[in-house]
């Protein structure tokens, strides 16, 4: 177990979740997607502490991360709600009107 | 030794479940395959030495997919776990990117020079996490509070059916905007 090794990991996660994030049409799934690639970053944040400066206020950069995850998956059920109340529909492809 | 073999066990596992998500048929499975990569990575944390942190990790994780599963079978209206699904959009576009980045992030990860390890672990990591957090970093522990209490009331305006305006209009007092009254 090295950095090198921590960090390919991570990005294989980033990676998986990216491509989810990008391709899927139902709004969980998306939220699914955005998920893994925050895995990654935790996974990532964790090894550059351990492997490169394991001093104790390093962890709380951690803990950001872990809050950021909280905060991103309230906000998207909390949108998945909205949208399905609104449209009786749970797909991205339905929603695009939002980002004009 | 040992912790080498577990942790690439721990790895070959949370990647396979990640991979796993977007390739099952249903949405429950693809619930409990995220479940069992963020497992993975929270023992990975604990392979680290980060105890508070993986602990939190696998306890906040599981809980969360439990809420995702509520939620599939609230709004999908079919039985998840027997549903076949593949709704994509780009997959191309999407896989050429996710690769790339995959390539550039590795070669990032293989080539760089990386410093040598500056300093050691405390002795009590949990303890020390919690002095930092309350002591030299409050001011990170002060904005995630307010982040957190702010998603609270942002995540119940936006799913509530009917907030207070509309049911008293917008003076709160059961009148509508030209002050006429609304019952």
């Amino acid at each position: 177990m090295t950095l090198q090794t921590v960090l390919l990991v991570a990005a294989a996660l980033l990676c998986t979740g990216l491509y989810g994030a990008l391709s899927q049409q139902v709004v969980v799934m998306v939220m699914m997607g955005l998920e893994l690639m925050l895995n990654g970053v935790l996974l990532a944040v964790a090894g550059f502490w351990w492997f490169l400066s394991p001093a104790p206020d390093g962890q709380v950069l951690v803990l950001v991360v872990l809050t950021a995850m909280t905060v991103e998956m309230a906000m998207g059920f909390a949108v998945a709600t909205l949208l399905h109340r609104s449209r009786q529909s749970d797909l991205t492809d339905t929603a695009t009107d939002l980002a004009q | 030794m040992l912790s080498g073999i577990v942790f690439w066990v721990l790895a070959v596992v949370a990647v396979a479940a990640g991979v796993a998500v977007f390739r099952v048929d249903s949405m429950a499975r693809a619930t409990y395959a995220l479940a069992a990569s963020f497992i993975a990575v929270g023992l990975t944390l604990l392979l680290l030495d980060l105890q508070y942190l993986g602990i939190v990790t696998v306890l906040m994780m599981v809980m969360e997919m439990a809420v995702m599963g509520i939620y599939m079978i609230m709004f999908m209206g079919m039985n998840p776990a027997l549903m076949p699904m593949s709704m994509v959009h780009g997959k191309r576009a999407a896989l050429t990117v996710s690769i790339g980045t995959f390539a550039v992030l590795a070669a990032g990860a293989l080539l760089v020079p990386w410093p040598t390890r500056r300093g050691a672990p405390a002795p009590d990591l949990v303890r020390s996490l919690g002095e930092a957090v309350m002591g030299s970093k409050m001011l990170v522990m002060m904005t995630v509070s307010p982040v957190l209490f702010a998603t609270i009331v942002a995540a119940l305006v936006l799913a509530l059916p009917r907030g207070r305006y509309d049911r008293l209009g917008d003076d709160l007092r059961g009148n509508d905007l030209d002050g006429r009254a609304r019952r």
